[in-house]
């Protein structure tokens, strides 16, 4: 799709893109690039001598085992909050989509967790979980359930789950709503009339035209977790207790500025580069066949 | 449909409801939380309803300060939140919609390559590069400043992909009629395209004043000063300390005025939100 009327300037357009291009050139590809050089060198301390050592700032990586505890981490981490926040999203959104009265005062008192930042999400909820001030922590603790995310692994894991899926679920639900009201009526009456009830209806008519929207926000949500989950991370648990809410992006923060390692932070960034560009990839593969239809 | 519709109704507005109570609870809490005073909050035994400290707790975080650990009073961090959200919006339309319409109406050498070094920003965000941007950032003297706050985290392709997709549904016979008009390529930007694009820049505004009113990481590295730190990474300054010692009264009426403006802007302009947001994720 091109403009087939346009204007002929010579210096116009340059000066129109430069504002643009001036920054994203200082600001996107000069660090990209130094992120990928700097994977390949090894620097003292103090950053004052550095000499290229190939591919041992990877070797030293993947040789960590705390590395390998980050990934499973994040897989189990960006798993849970995926397909917890794509469910409850889902079955909130078929709900607002049944016409009720004063539906769109539902839609509001659903999106607005969208806007609140990751971090003051995770904060609230942690103090609600939290083991001697929490409102919940309490009732857990009168049943006999030893509930502590500050010693306890599993249990910040818990917290930061949920703090992330309460933010992420107003997303979720904006997208699948707009999905469903895609959908034609007809299509589901016509499976009312063949005698499908709501169930049936939901499983073989409106989940498979659902498919897209759902495989796009799968996509949308993995690249979420990875990165705008941090500040839940850091403001709840600073990766820990003992490293069990360590998370990928999270250890490259901790490996650069608390380590110091700034060889082995960049050979993390360019990992996790590549794990995006690769779900872009994906994502635009799908995006482009959508348009096509 | 066939089914019998109260109890169908009546299903669904149960599950909203529930849903509804689940998501406001957390912030229930918190406000409730920043109308005691510090003993009864600490004590674990807070009451559901709200105490008398409200006022005082609230003008002690933003005139006075909170913790030893935060000597800044939020109303400083809440301006530098303003100051960098609205930077954020304002400078990302303010090169995107220029960027695109140098792309969609013009033609000239390298416009597909400017186009795709411009799309390429999309595939990472700052997170992957931090430390890289943070010495470009430190070499340009722009720590502890806004310009280092906001202007790397505008460079990316979002805005500039959603103008040039609005643009290209403006019809061409506009430009024709203003070229009989005489009217040159800015004349027709200010006069023509800017007013039709109106929707498409607010739209654009609420979501980037929302993303950059809650970055976390970005300004957690750049600001070494307390008092050029932003209200989200203020309310974790109040909680880095022992438990005991940490003000969480102070430190709730911090997170509950550090949600009022996004979740303000998102209530109020929803509609807009979500035309921004289904838009630029496309």
């Amino acid at each position: 799709m091109e403009k087939s009327v346009v204007f002929n300037g010579k210096l116009l357009p340059y000066l129109l893109l430069a504002p643009q291009l001036a920054i994203t050139l200082i600001f996107f590809y000069w660090p990209a690039s130094q992120a990928i050089r700097q994977s390949f060198l090894q620097e003292d301390a103090f950053g004052l001598n550095s000499e290229f050592v190939g591919l041992e700032n990877y070797q030293a990586l993947f040789a960590q085992p705390e590395y390998y505890t980050a990934i499973g981490t994040t897989v189990v981490f960006s798993s849970l909050v995926t397909v917890l926040s794509l469910g409850v999203a889902l079955l909130f959104a078929t709900q607002a989509d049944k016409n009720l009265k004063g539906g769109s005062i539902y839609k509001t008192l659903m999106v607005w967790p969208y806007a609140v930042a990751p971090a003051v999400a995770g904060v609230l909820w942690f103090f609600i979980f939290h083991p001697t001030l929490g409102t919940l922590a309490r009732p857990l603790r009168l049943m006999g359930f030893d509930w502590n995310p500050m010693l306890n692994g599993t249990h910040a894991m818990i917290l930061v789950v949920m703090a992330a899926v309460w933010k992420q679920v107003a997303y979720n639900f904006l997208f699948f709503l707009a999905g469903l009201q895609a959908i034609p009526r007809s299509v589901i009456e016509a499976g009312a009339i063949d005698g499908a009830g709501p169930l049936r209806r939901f499983w073989t008519i409106i989940f498979p035209l659902l498919s897209p929207t759902t495989f796009f926000l799968l996509v949308v949500n993995i690249v979420y977790v990875f990165f705008e989950t941090f500040g839940i991370i850091d403001a709840v648990t600073s990766g820990g207790p003992a490293g069990s809410t360590t998370t990928m992006v999270y250890k490259v923060f901790a490996d650069g500025r608390l380590g110091g390692d700034l060889g082995g932070s960049a050979a993390q960034s360019v990992v996790l580069m590549v794990i995006v560009i690769a779900l872009t990839a994906i994502q635009f593969r799908y995006v482009e066949r959508k348009v096509q239809y | 449909m066939v089914e019998h519709r109260p109890l169908r109704d009546f299903i669904a507005y149960a599950v909203l409801s529930f849903g509804i109570v689940i998501f406001a609870f957390p912030v229930y809490v918190a406000f409730i939380a920043s109308t005691y005073d510090a003993a009864t909050v600490v004590s674990g035994n807070l009451p559901l309803t709200p105490g008398r400290n409200l006022l005082e707790n609230y003008y002690r975080a933003v005139f006075v300060g909170g913790s030893r650990f935060m000597n800044q009073p939020v109303g400083v961090l809440l301006l530098n939140s303003f100051i960098s959200a609205i930077g954020i919006a304002v400078g990302k339309i303010f090169i995107s919609i220029l960027s695109a319409f140098a792309i969609v109406y013009f033609r000239f050498p390298f416009r597909k390559t400017a186009f795709w070094i411009i799309f390429v920003t999309l595939m990472l965000p700052v997170e992957v590069r931090i430390y890289p941007t943070y010495k470009i950032v430190a070499d340009l003297h722009m720590l502890d400043t806004y310009a280092g706050l906001i202007l790397p985290l505008i460079a990316s392709a979002t805005g500039t992909l959603l103008f040039r997709q609005f643009f290209m549904t403006v019809p061409d016979e506009l430009l024709e009629a203003s070229r009989i008009d005489g009217a040159g390529p800015l004349r027709f930007f200010w006069d023509t395209l800017l007013p039709l694009s109106m929707t498409t820049v607010a739209a654009l505004f609420v979501i980037q004043f929302i993303y950059g009113w809650n970055q976390y990481l970005w300004p957690l590295l750049i600001t070494t000063k307390d008092s050029m730190q932003t209200i989200v990474i203020g309310i974790k300054k109040m909680l880095s300390t022992t438990d005991e010692l940490a003000e969480w009264q102070l430190a709730m009426a911090t997170a509950v005025l550090a949600m009022l403006p996004p979740v303000a802007v998102v209530v109020f302009m929803q509609r807009l939100f979500v035309k921004g947001l289904v838009e630029t994720e496309k």
